[in-house]
C-alpha cells in the first residue's frame, strides 16, 4: 500500500501523517505542493498546518497548487483521499468535498483531546470501527467550524455522509456538531480533529486514530 | 491599466464571530449605539485594460471568494 502524503508551504503534519501510514504497514510517499505527479500511490493523505500561511482562506490557495489537479482527477476516479484539519479545509476548497469551514464561534484557537463518535463505518477510512464507537484524539484548530446551507446539511444527514460527530460540548460551532464528512461515494473524508496524532499510546492519548489508516489498508487490499 | 475593487463579505446567515467580537469590544471603548458589525476582506486589482468583466467574476467566484459562505461584489473604480 502506497499512500501520497502532500507537503504545502505551511504543512505541519505530513511527518505524524507519514509515520500514521507506517504504523499501519503501508509505505509512506512524500508529495510536493509544486509537483504534476502523484508517484502511483494508492490514496492521498492531505495533512494538517498552515499551507501557504493560510492567507485568503484557509485552503483556498493550496486548493490551487499544481499536484491538486491530480489528486482531483484520482478522487473523482474513485481514489481514497483523506483530509486532517488543514487537509479538510483544502478538499473543501476543491469541492471534493461539500461545505467550507469558519473561524471557531468562540474566535480562540481550540487545542485539546476531542472525543468523537463513529457515525458511518461504510468509508475507505472508517470500517475497522464500529458504528458508534466512541473515539478520542487531538483537536487543535482555529478555523473549524463546518458550515454548509441547509439543503448541503440535510443532503449529508439523509444519505449517511456524517463520519464523525463531536461528543460534548461542540469545540467550534460545527453545524450538527459535524466533525467529519465523507463524499457520496466514501472513498473522499475530511475532517477537522487528528488521527494520526493518536497512533500510539507513547505519544498521544489514544491509540484510537491508527484504524483510520488500518481501514484504509483493507480497502486498498480489497480494492 | 484599470483599477478594480472586490468586496467580499460572509453571507447574512453565516455566523460572523469576527464582527461579533469587534461590536463587542465598541462598548468597552466608550462607542455605543453599534447594534451589529460584519467583517469581511477588501481587494484593490489592478489590471490590464483587456481584462473583461466576465474575467473578474470569474476571479471573485473562484479564488477571492467561496461561494458557500461568502457574497462579493466586484467594481471598477476611476483611477
Amino acid at each position: 500500500m502506497r499512500v501520497g502524503v502532500i507537503t504545502f508551504p505551511g504543512t505541519l503534519d505530513d511527518v505524524d501523517a507519514a509515520r500514521a501510514v507506517r504504523y499501519a504497514d503501508g509505505e509512506a510517499v512524500p508529495l510536493w505542493h509544486a509537483d504534476h505527479d502523484l508517484k502511483g500511490v494508492d490514496a492521498v493523505i492531505v495533512p494538517g498546518g498552515f499551507s501557504y500561511g493560510d492567507y485568503l482562506r484557509c485552503g483556498a490557495i493550496a486548493r490551487f497548487a499544481p499536484v491538486m489537479t491530480e489528486v482531483i482527477e484520482a478522487a473523482n476516479k474513485g481514489m481514497p483521499v483523506l483530509g486532517i484539519c488543514n487537509g479538510f479545509q483544502i478538499l473543501a476548497e476543491a469541492h471534493l468535498l461539500p461545505g467550507a469551514l469558519i473561524r471557531n464561534h468562540k474566535l480562540h484557537f481550540v487545542c485539546r483531546d476531542q472525543w468523537l463518535k463513529v457515525e458511518n463505518n461504510d468509508t475507505a477510512w472508517t470500517t475497522r470501527y464500529d458504528k458508534g464507537a466512541e473515539i478520542l484524539v487531538p483537536l487543535k484548530s482555529g478555523e473549524g467550524g463546518y458550515q454548509a446551507d441547509r439543503n448541503t446539511l440535510d443532503e449529508l444527514e439523509g444519505e449517511g455522509r456524517v463520519v464523525f460527530r463531536y461528543v460534548g460540548d461542540n469545540p467550534n460551532g460545527s453545524r450538527n456538531n459535524i466533525a467529519g464528512i465523507t463524499s457520496a461515494n466514501g472513498r473522499v473524508v475530511g475532517l477537522m480533529p487528528h488521527p494520526e496524532h493518536a497512533i500510539d499510546a507513547l505519544t498521544g492519548p489514544t491509540d484510537d486514530g491508527l484504524g483510520m489508516f488500518l481501514s484504509l489498508l483493507d480497502a486498498v487490499v480489497n480494492a | 491599466m484599470a483599477r478594480v475593487v472586490v468586496d467580499v463579505m460572509p453571507k447574512p446567515e453565516i455566523l460572523d464571530p469576527q464582527g461579533q467580537a469587534v461590536a463587542n469590544a465598541l462598548p468597552r471603548l466608550g462607542f455605543d449605539g453599534v447594534e451589529t458589525v460584519r467583517q469581511g476582506k477588501h481587494f484593490e486589482l489592478e489590471v490590464a485594460d483587456d481584462v473583461d468583466d466576465a474575467t473578474l467574476a470569474k476571479i471573485a467566484e473562484t479564488f477571492l471568494a467561496n461561494p458557500v459562505i461568502e457574497d462579493w461584489v466586484v467594481r471598477r473604480v476611476e483611477a
